[in-house]
């Protein structure tokens, strides 16, 4: 198997990186666009905020964004309710005239884990609309269920808290998630360290999308390199097909012909 | 007239969202718009009228994740 032909596809379009990055948190637009290029993703996160109306900065995120190399993925950051979240995609719709989105609708600011109640509701009412849903969600496999019988296009659960770096909490749980959907998998959230990404994609996640794991780290543009090679490395691995666990050793060399007998 | 923009109360003398985004200097291509809660298509800037008391939501991209 090779890189090339192992496409990830979503919504019915096709794309080659299985790594999804977000365009917040970093030093400036220039770093945020190199690290974006080194990290070899086709898919970038980005929000919808009010225009700054007195204060118009000169330069704007869409003058460091190639969008006929990426495809935009604009997320409902902030939204606390289905309706808000129904609003910005709206907004986003109109503003990038791309039916993608990146839904998250958020408990509480302490976890920001998902309320999914809310998270459900608005995924009924955009997937009517027709958009492309990649709804953010707990690692609950029946709440991925139910977004997937609903019609989003991918599930993303956690792999930890946004922005915490903890990795896979619970690799059981994404497991369990891949053996009940259909429609891709991307953990979404939690990845701290190039071996938290590896360990999503040698579980058979479809992609992982991080940001704050790349833009946070102490030279971004380095660990956006070590998240390209961590996400294709797992891949490969994950479709070689990795040895069983065993408690004792098994010896790699024969044991017939060992000098002194 | 005054209208309430992004959340402020605003005077403005412009009678289109077009004319609004000029006099803002903001490219009507990188933003969508709401008026009154409703997102109006690119193609009625230019033809749709404002009036005194609309609520006008601008917004764009920034960074995120």
């Amino acid at each position: 198997m090779s890189v090339q032909t192992d496409k990830l596809v979503i919504g019915g379009r096709e794309f080659s990186s299985r790594l999804m990055v977000g365009t917040g948190k970093y030093a400036d637009f220039r770093q945020m666009a190199r690290a974006l290029e080194i990290s070899g993703a086709e898919i970038v996160t980005v929000a919808v905020r009010r225009v700054n109306i007195s204060d118009r900065g000169k330069e704007s995120l869409l003058d460091y964004l190639d969008t006929s190399r990426y495809t935009l993925l604009p997320n409902t950051a902030g939204c606390y309710t289905a309706d808000d979240a129904v609003r910005t995609c709206r907004l986003a719709r109109e503003a990038g005239l791309s039916d993608f989105v990146k839904l998250e609708v958020l408990g509480d600011e302490k976890t920001l884990f998902p309320d999914t109640e809310e998270l459900l509701k608005a995924a009924k009412i955009l997937v009517k609309e027709g958009f492309t849903v990649l709804p953010y969600t707990s690692d609950d496999p029946i709440l991925c269920r139910k977004l997937e019988d609903l019609g989003c296009a991918a599930v993303m659960p956690l792999g930890a808290p946004i922005g915490s770096g903890l990795g896979i909490c619970n690799p059981y749980n994404i497991r369990i998630i891949m053996e009940t959907v259909k429609v891709p998998v991307i953990v979404d959230a939690g990845v701290g360290t190039a071996s938290d990404a590896a360990v999503a994609m040698e579980l058979g996640c479809d992609g992982v999308l991080m940001n704050t794991g790349i833009a946070g780290a102490s030279d971004p543009i380095a660990m956006a390199e070590a998240m390209k090679l961590a996400v294709i490395a797992g891949r490969l691995a994950y479709k070689a097909g990795r040895i069983p666990r065993k408690l004792y050793a098994t010896a790699s060399s024969p044991l017939e012909g060992i000098i002194g007998e | 007239m005054d209208i309430i923009l992004n959340g402020e109360s605003r005077t403005v003398a412009c009678r289109t969202v077009a004319e609004l985004l000029e006099l803002l200097g903001i490219d009507p291509r990188r933003v969508a718009v709401e008026l009154n809660m409703e997102i109006l298509p690119k193609a009625e800037y230019g033809a749709k009228a404002l009036s005194s008391g609309d609520r006008i939501e601008i917004v764009h991209f920034v960074g995120g994740g």
